[in-house]
């Protein structure tokens, strides 16, 4: 964000979220979106992550648990099937895994330094339910 | 419309409370949100009233506390509604934090402060010590020195408060029961004129402007506080004491009422003055014309804007007067007055030899009586006479016990 001066800024503790009107704001994608950069949508917040999710999409059955639970909005869905994390904006709560009901879970969270390939290859297999 | 109409008569006997209910009435506001406390309660109560008798068409939220009240003011204005409430003493000490947020927030809040004394010892009568309280806050402040301005000045703040280029919130002072208990006889205006002059809202960057998202109440830190407060300063010193006087001169010609950020009172040849706030400027007006009399030329002036601080002006009025008292209704707390400090300030590198002194008075509802006045006026054409101040610069008026003077 710019070091504005004093008289360079609109007033009052108020920031916009889109540069110009949005009219259909709930018909279309935050990738398509017009965001300021005061938008939350535009800073990354992924340095405030000590774990993060990886998504597994052989298990996921898309009951969307994931997606409704995450605080922040950070479960990318399209068309009701779970495609990803906006890694961006997830905070490593670890919400969505909780939440996963599949066996083994399809969503698992991994230190930040794993990389998707290896954590996908040693993903955990069906544990057998105690009888 | 959805509401009736009032038919009121020319002439309208009424307290300060209900002229300033009356006046949320006509502005049309749309939200109330307030917790009752004496002496202000009758104000929001009015409104309630009004609204329950369909004479306004507005949203009424009790809530639990002052602190909720201004936040729930600050929530609707942020929203885009004419909004006001009311409240004294404890009560505006609760909803101090929230008065920094309605004004850093740029939002148009009318708030009435019904001056009370602040505890401890309890008190629910006269003085300016919340008036004081707050007088940092970045709110605007007028000062009603009887029910009709009480009533007049609700309805000029709305029209200051939502130009554009002032969105800050205002306060309108009056005087604890000794205005907002007093009926008097009001000219009010009709519904018509008085909804006419402070006009239709105009929302700016309101919440629900869908099409417009906007983020209120935001947080910045060391990057960013200093310019939104500079802003608000620079707005404050720099625009709104022109847009008082604009709005100042469109009331008198729709009422016939003249108002000023000071209002002098025999001041053009005056050699000694009182300056002075709420209903003391009235005790001081007929004290000035009766030492008139006894050939000591008295002037009295009355702090209509407290905030932004009329300094120039008030330096203009009083470089040629010899002595000048200034009259604090409000504890100093281990300083001098705030009146004190001000004028002190306005007169401090100018040519002006006047000769000031300050006094504490009317703690906690304490009179303020004529003989005060003609004893203060006596001391102070003793100060002009003998050309320099003859007592200490810090006294009390009207307190019992051994003579206090300090400074």
């Amino acid at each position: 964000m710019e070091n504005n001066g004093w008289n360079e800024f609109e007033i009052g503790a108020m920031l916009r979220t889109f540069d110009g009107a949005i009219e259909d704001i709930a018909g279309t994608r935050q990738e398509d979106r017009n965001y300021t950069q005061n938008s939350s949508f535009t800073a990354s917040v992924a340095d405030w992550r000590l774990e993060k999710p990886v998504f597994n999409k052989d298990y996921c059955i898309d009951c969307q648990f994931c997606w409704v639970y995450c605080p922040d909005i950070s479960i990318i869905s399209r068309d009701k099937k779970v495609i990803g994390v906006d890694m961006d904006h997830c905070k490593g709560c670890g919400i969505c895994v909780e939440v996963c009901p599949t066996n083994p879970k399809s969503l698992l969270m991994f230190s930040e330094q794993t990389d998707e390939e290896s954590a996908i290859a040693g993903w955990p297999t069906k544990e057998d339910k105690e009888k | 419309m959805a509401f009736d109409k009032l038919e009121l008569n020319e002439t309208e006997v009424w307290d300060g409370n209900h002229a300033a209910a009356q006046a949320l009435r006509q502005a049309q506001v749309d939200v109330v949100s307030a917790y009752p406390i004496t002496p202000s309660t009758a104000i929001v109560e009015g409104y309630a009233k009004f609204k329950s008798d369909n004479l306004v068409e507005g949203e009424f939220v009790m809530v639990e506390s002052e602190h909720a009240a201004m936040s729930g003011c600050i929530g609707a204005a942020a929203a885009g509604g004419r909004v006001a409430t009311a409240t004294a003493s404890q009560g505006l000490a609760l909803m101090a934090e929230t008065l920094y947020q309605a004004s850093g927030m740029r939002l148009p809040i009318v708030l009435n402060i019904v001056n009370r004394a602040l505890a401890a010892p309890l008190n629910v009568n006269c003085d300016h010590s919340d008036m004081y309280m707050v007088r940092d806050s970045g709110w605007i402040q007028f000062d009603a020195f009887n029910p009709q301005e009480a009533y007049d000045l609700n309805l000029i703040a709305f029209k200051v408060a939502e130009d554009h280029d002032v969105r800050l919130p205002v306060v309108v002072n009056q005087d604890g029961f000794l205005t907002s208990h007093t009926a008097q006889g009001i000219h009010p205006l009709s519904d018509d004129d008085a909804y006419n002059f402070v006009g239709e809202y105009k929302p700016m960057n309101d919440m629900l402007d869908f099409e417009n998202p906007v983020t209120h109440g935001v947080q910045t830190e060391e990057d960013w506080h200093f310019e939104h407060k500079a802003r608000q300063h620079s707005d404050t010193m720099n625009i709104v004491p022109g847009k008082i006087d604009e709005v100042f001169a469109e009331f008198e010609k729709l009422s016939g009422r003249k108002y000023s950020q000071l209002e002098c009172y025999n001041m053009d040849d005056a050699d000694v003055a009182v300056v002075c706030m709420g209903t003391s400027v009235e005790t001081a007006r007929e004290v000035a014309l009766e030492m008139r009399e006894k050939g000591i030329k008295a002037g009295v002036v009355g702090i209509r804007v407290l905030r932004p601080f009329p300094f120039a002006n008030i330096a203009e009025v009083l470089k040629d007067i010899k002595a000048v008292a200034a009259l604090d209704r409000s504890a100093p707390g281990g300083a001098a007055g705030a009146l004190f400090n001000e004028i002190a300030g306005a007169l401090f590198n100018t040519d002006s030899k006047m000769l000031l002194s300050g006094y504490i008075y009317g703690l906690g509802g304490r009179d303020l009586t004529k003989k005060h006045l003609v004893d203060l006026y006596t001391e102070l054409q003793a100060n002009a006479d003998a050309g320099k101040l003859l007592t200490q610069q810090q006294q009390f008026i009207g307190v019992r016990g051994p003579k206090l003077a300090f400074l």
